[in-house]
């Protein structure tokens, strides 16, 4: 059974790519509403095992537990409907389809949930004024600049009110002011929301807004440091 | 000027830590002595022969080291050999240990201490790492202060502060990458 406590672990999770090895046994838990951010340098498995934790990737031995529960176990159907139901993601680009409106984005997670079109409308147009993204519901993503798309991401993420965001370099895309902007809202809602985060960064401005950092390095995840931690 | 005469205490500081370093290895003989530190830390800034001097009487002086065997005084110039005492090898320790605050020198220091860990022979990766939390967590305190600060000229104070910091901690991360090539170039010099 898994401690109570956390809401998300990874126990010795192992994963390859072909003859690669992404991870070679990491272990990990998330306490709820925590932020966490995982560090590392390129190519040390820090994003996979932000897959692994999210059901998107299947470990290859060992476990990942949600909530009480076995995710690793679960087939893809129900992999897919946590992942739908009860996690959020913000990614460095990518996630919004730029043909559709801001609000269509926002809304889509909220349709495939099988809301009715008036509450999934009336929720994501909710979302824009506290990212201070008001009046650009009817725009294009394609169309808007790198900040304000990751808002918007940030928005479709947080739609659904998970109960795990998980953002894979979120900023990295931007500059350092529009990175700030971007960070200070993902934080703030979070906290207030109780949504648990997991940030998977390989840039310290942006872990410094987590509680605890974690680095991830050839494949391993074992070197955690939290506020007191940290504090020698 | 306060920032010239940390830096100038903090250099002092870490000179005397890394001759402990060397003598750590092995006892040595001052003009050996300065040899090493020229070899292993300032290929760029060799150490004067009077700051080596006056280094030892000062680790004489705390009992950091003693003098070891019978001084030659017959010919040339009197010779000593120093080697570091259980004082000295824990004050070593403990200066290797602990992380430092941020400073103006601060890579300076970092350089000494990764240098000295591979010439003791210990695990410089795991003293860097203890460097690295201790960074983040003051970037966490710089982080919460301007999040919550009303001040523009107070955030930008600690956005500078902020990246100064960031700036050590990629040097950290490289050099982290860098260990092994970094003993075995340092073990060839030896």
């Amino acid at each position: 059974m898994s401690d109570s406590d956390h809401l998300l672990e990874a126990r010795d999770v192992k994963k390859a790519f072909g003859a690669t090895p992404a991870l070679r046994g990491a272990t990990l838990a998330v306490a709820r509403g925590e932020i966490l951010a995982i560090m590392g340098p390129s190519g040390s498995g820090k994003s996979t095992l932000l897959h692994c934790m999210a059901g998107i990737v299947e470990p290859d031995s060992g476990e990942v537990w949600f909530d009480g529960r076995r995710l690793d176990t679960l087939d893809e159907a129900g992999r897919s409907r946590l992942r739908r139901t009860s996690f959020g993601f913000v990614f460095q680009f990518g996630q919004l389809v730029p043909e559709l409106t801001a609000e269509d984005n926002v809304a889509l997670p909220l349709l495939l949930n099988r809301a009715s079109r008036k509450k999934a409308y009336t929720v994501a147009r909710s979302w824009f004024p506290r990212l201070g993204i008001e009046n650009l519901e009817r725009q294009r993503t394609g169309e808007m600049s790198g900040g304000q798309g990751q808002r918007v991401a940030i928005a479709r993420a947080l739609a659904i009110e998970p109960q795990v965001l998980f953002a894979d370099e979120p900023t990295g895309a931007l500059d350092s002011l529009a990175s700030e902007h971007v960070m200070e809202l993902l934080v703030t809602i979070s906290r207030k929301q109780g949504t648990t985060v997991v940030i998977v960064t390989h840039d310290a401005r942006i872990a410094a807004y987590a509680d605890r950092e974690v680095m991830v390095r050839d494949g391993r995840a074992n070197i955690a440091r939290s506020r007191a931690e940290a504090a020698l | 000027m306060a920032s010239t005469i940390l830096l100038m205490y903090s250099h002092g500081v870490s000179i005397a830590y890394a001759v402990l370093g060397i003598i750590g290895q092995r006892p040595s003989y001052g003009y050996d002595l300065k040899k090493d530190y020229d070899l292993y830390y300032g290929k760029q800034k060799p150490l004067a022969f009077g700051q080596v001097y006056a280094t030892l009487s000062r680790l004489l002086r705390d009992k950091k080291i003693a003098t070891q065997g019978a001084i030659e005084p017959s010919k040339g110039p009197e010779r000593r050999l120093y080697a570091i005492t259980e004082l000295g090898r824990n004050d070593l320790e403990t200066w290797l240990t602990t992380p430092e605050e941020q400073r103006p020198d601060t890579q300076t220091v970092l350089f000494t201490k990764v240098v000295t860990a591979i010439l003791l022979e210990k695990e410089p990766d795991v003293y860097l790492d203890a460097q690295r939390g201790a960074h983040i967590q003051r970037m966490r305190e710089l982080t919460t202060l301007r999040r919550e600060s009303d001040s523009l000229s107070e955030r930008l104070t600690a956005d500078y502060a902020l990246f100064h910091l960031e700036a050590d901690l990629r040097w950290m991360d490289v050099t982290l990458g860098r260990l092994k090539p970094l003993a075995k170039e340092i073990r060839r010099e030896r």
